[in-house]
C-alpha cells in the first residue's frame, strides 16, 4: 500500500515497519496484506470494529503469533525469521488480563520485572512506584483474582510497562471500564507518549482513537482501509455536506436510482437508511420524493456534522455507534 | 545474567504457587506410599524384602512428583492466558522451558528420597550405591518431566492433560519393572517395554539399591540420557510450532 507521503511522517526511519502481512486461520483470513509503519514517538491507531484484524497484527507484532507472510522490522531489528527478536524492547497490554489470579497485585508486577531480567531492589521499587500511580497501593497484597475489572485492567497496564518498553502496545486499553477509569487510563498513555514512549494501540472508540493518535489507521476485514494524521482525515469533511434519511422498508438498490436521478449526490447504503453526499448543501425534498416513490416510508432526514465518525463511516462504510455497541453486548457476556 | 534472573523467577513462582502447595505434596508422596503399603500387605513379605521394593518405589514417587503438575499447570496457564506473558517475555523458548521444567525436576528428584528416607528407618540401606542413586534419580525426573511436557503440549484442556498423564503413568507402573520383572511380562507386551524410559531408569535404581540390574548400568544411563534429549527436541518443535501459531 502507498502511503501520502505527507502522512507517513517526518523520520527518515520509521520504528515499526510492516509490509505485506498476511495471517489467516483455517478459511478466515485475519489479516489480509496490510503494510504501515509507525514513527519513533507517535501514538498509532488502529481503529475497527469485531474481527477486523487487530489483535492478530498485536500478537504478530510482538512474538505471539507467526505471519504466514510479510515483513516485520521492529527498532531496526528484523522479526520476520524471529517473531523474538525485539521483545526486549516491547511492551504489551493484551485485551485481557493475562495475570497470575493467585498472586498479589505486587507480587504480579515484581514477576513480570524478573522476566525482563530486573534485579529484586529494582523490580520492587519499580512495583511499589506503579501501584502508586495506579492507585492500587491499597490492593497490592490481595489477590489479583479479587480485583474489580478496572484494577485488573489497571494492573495489566502497570505490568505491561513495568520494564519502561520504548515501545507499548495497547490492545483496546479502555473497553469495559467505567468512564472515569478510561479518562485516568488515557491520560496515563498521553504521559507516556510525553515521556517518549511509542504507542501503538488498538480501539474501537472514534473519539479515542481522535484525542490520543497522531495517525490513525482505519483496519476493516483484515485490510487498511485509510492511514492519515487525524487533521489530514477531518480535512476530507471541509465542503462536504451529509444528510442521513433513515426510513422503513425494503431499500433493494435505492442508492443507485439516487445518484442516477440527483447528479452530484454519492450515496451510501447505512443501517435502516441511506447516507447522502455533496460539495454542495443537500436538497432533500428530491431525494425524500425518490425514496417515497421507492415505497420507502422516511421517518427522519438528519444532517450530519463533520466528524471524524463521520470520516470513518464514510471510508469504511461501517457505523460507527453499531461497532461500539456490539463490542460492549461481547464484553457483558463474557467473562473477565 | 538477565536471562537468568528470568529463568530463577519463573522457578521460584512456579515452585510457590504450585510445587509447595498440600494437593501436589500429598498427590505425589501419598499415592506412592499407599500403593507400596497395598503391595506389601497384599504379597505378605516381610520388612527385610523391603530393599526390592523400593527402586520400583522411589521409580513410583519420581513418575508422580513430576507428572502430577506440570502439564496440568501448563494448560491451566494456557488456558489463562498468563502463560502469553512467558511468552512475551525477552528469553528463549528453551530456557522458558527449561525454567518451567525445572520445578518439577526438583520436586521429582527431593520426592525420590522421601521414601528412602523412611526406608533408612526400617531397614539397613549400607549396600545402596548413593553415587549411581541419586544420579540415576534425577536423571529419572528430567525423563519423566519431559513427558509430562510432552503431554502438556499436546493438549488443550486441564482435564485431557489429567487424563493424558494417567493413560502413560498407570501402565507404566506394569511395563517398566516396577514391581514385577519386565522379563514375568507377556512377550508380546515386552517390546513396549523397552519404549518406555521408565524401564531402564527402574533398572539404575535397583542396581544401586540392590545390586540386581538385568542390563549394564552404562546402557540404562546412556538410553535414559538419551530418551531425555529425544523428548527435549521433539517437544521444543512442538512448542515452537503450537504455541507460537
Ligand atoms: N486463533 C484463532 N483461530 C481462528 N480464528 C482466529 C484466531 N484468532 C483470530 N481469528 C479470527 O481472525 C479474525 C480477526 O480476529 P482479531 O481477534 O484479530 O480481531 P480484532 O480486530 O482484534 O477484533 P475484536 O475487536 O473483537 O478484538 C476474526 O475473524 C477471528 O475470528
Ligand atoms: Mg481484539
Amino acid at each position: 500500500m502507498e502511503l501520502d507521503p505527507d502522512a507517513s511522517g517526518h523520520g527518515p526511519e520509521p520504528l515499526i515497519a510492516v509490509s505485506g502481512l498476511k495471517k489467516a486461520f483455517e478459511d478466515v483470513v485475519a489479516v489480509d496484506g496490510i503494510s504501515f509503519s509507525v514513527e519513533r514517538g507517535e501514538i498509532y491507531g488502529f481503529l475497527g470494529p469485531n474481527g477486523a484484524g487487530k489483535t492478530t497484527t498485536i500478537n504478530i507484532l510482538t512474538g505471539l503469533s507467526r505471519p504466514d507472510s510479510g515483513a516485520i522490522s521492529v527498532a531496526g531489528l528484523d522479526c520476520s525469521g524471529n517473531p523474538k527478536a525485539a521483545q526486549h524492547m516491547i511492551g504489551v497490554v493484551p485485551d485481557e488480563s493475562n495475570l497470575y489470579p493467585e498472586l498479589s497485585g505486587f507480587d504480579n508486577l515484581c514477576f513480570c520485572a524478573s522476566l525482563y531480567g530486573m534485579r529484586r531492589r529494582e523490580r520492587q521499587e519499580r512495583a511499589e512506584e506503579l501501584l502508586r500511580a495506579f492507585g492500587l497501593e491499597q490492593a497490592a497484597g490481595r489477590r489479583f483474582a479479587g480485583y474489580s475489572r478496572g484494577m485488573k485492567r489497571k494492573l495489566t497496564i502497570a505490568a505491561g510497562i513495568i520494564h519502561r518498553p520504548p515501545i507499548l502496545f495497547l490492545d483496546e486499553p479502555t473497553t469495559g471500564i467505567d468512564v472515569a477509569s478510561a479518562r485516568q487510563i488515557r491520560q496515563l498513555i498521553a504521559d507516556l507518549n510525553s515521556t517518549g514512549t511509542t504507542v501503538f494501540l488498538t480501539t474501537h472508540y472514534i473519539e479515542e482513537a481522535e484525542r490520543l493518535c497522531r495517525r490513525i489507521a482505519f483496519i476493516v476485514r483484515g485490510r487498511i482501509a485509510r492511514v492519515d494524521t487525524v487533521e489530514n482525515l477531518m480535512r476530507d469533511t471541509e465542503g462536504r455536506h451529509v444528510v442521513r434519511f433513515s426510513f422503513r422498508g425494503d431499500a433493494g438498490r435505492v442508492c443507485e436510482r439516487i445518484e442516477a436521478a440527483l447528479p452530484g449526490l454519492r450515496c451510501s447504503r447505512v443501517p435502516d437508511g441511506v447516507r447522502v453526499e455533496s460539495a454542495d448543501p443537500v436538497r432533500v425534498g428530491p431525494v425524500v420524493r425518490l425514496l417515497e416513490d421507492d415505497g420507502l416510508e422516511v421517518t427522519e432526514a438528519r444532517k450530519i456534522y463533520p466528524s471524524l465518525e463521520e470520516v470513518f463511516v464514510s471510508i469504511t462504510g461501517i457505523e460507527a455507534g453499531l461497532m461500539k455497541q456490539e463490542k460492549e453486548r461481547n464484553r457483558g457476556g463474557g467473562g473477565s | 545474567m538477565k536471562t537468568w534472573i528470568a529463568f530463577w523467577g519463573i522457578l521460584a513462582k512456579d515452585v510457590r504457587s504450585y510445587y509447595l502447595k498440600p494437593p501436589n505434596i500429598s498427590w505425589g508422596l501419598l499415592f506412592p506410599l499407599v500403593w507400596t503399603t497395598m503391595f506389601f500387605v497384599r504379597s505378605g513379605l516381610g520388612i527385610d524384602s523391603l530393599p526390592d521394593l523400593l527402586p520400583g518405589l522411589v521409580a513410583l514417587s519420581i513418575l508422580f512428583g513430576t507428572t502430577s503438575v506440570l502439564s496440568v499447570t501448563v494448560t491451566f496457564e494456557k488456558k489463562g492466558r498468563s502463560f502469553e506473558r512467558l511468552l512475551l517475555a525477552p528469553i528463549s523458548l528453551q530456557l522458558l522451558m527449561l525454567a518451567k521444567t525445572s520445578g518439577a525436576i526438583l520436586f521429582g528428584t527431593v520426592n525420590a528420597f522421601v521414601p528412602v528416607a523412611v526406608a533408612a528407618f526400617l531397614t539397613d540401606l549400607s549396600a545402596v550405591n548413593w553415587f549411581v542413586l541419586i544420579p540415576a534419580a534425577t536423571l529419572i525426573a528430567v525423563s519423566s518431566t519431559f513427558l509430562g511436557l510432552f503431554i502438556a503440549v499436546s493438549v488443550k484442556e486441564v482435564f485431557e492433560a489429567q487424563t493424558f498423564s494417567n493413560f502413560f503413568r498407570f501402565p507404566m507402573i506394569f511395563l517398566c519393572g516396577l514391581f514385577f520383572p519386565v522379563a514375568s511380562l507377556p512377550p508380546l507386551l515386552r517390546p513396549l517395554s523397552y519404549m518406555l524410559p521408565l524401564t531402564y531408569g527402574a533398572d539404575i535404581l535397583r542396581g544401586s539399591i540392590s545390586g540386581r540390574n538385568t542390563m549394564p548400568l552404562g546402557l540404562d544411563f546412556v538410553v535414559l540420557a538419551g530418551f531425555c534429549a529425544v523428548l527435549f527436541l521433539v517437544t521444543l518443535g512442538n512448542i515452537n510450532r503450537k504455541w507460537i501459531t
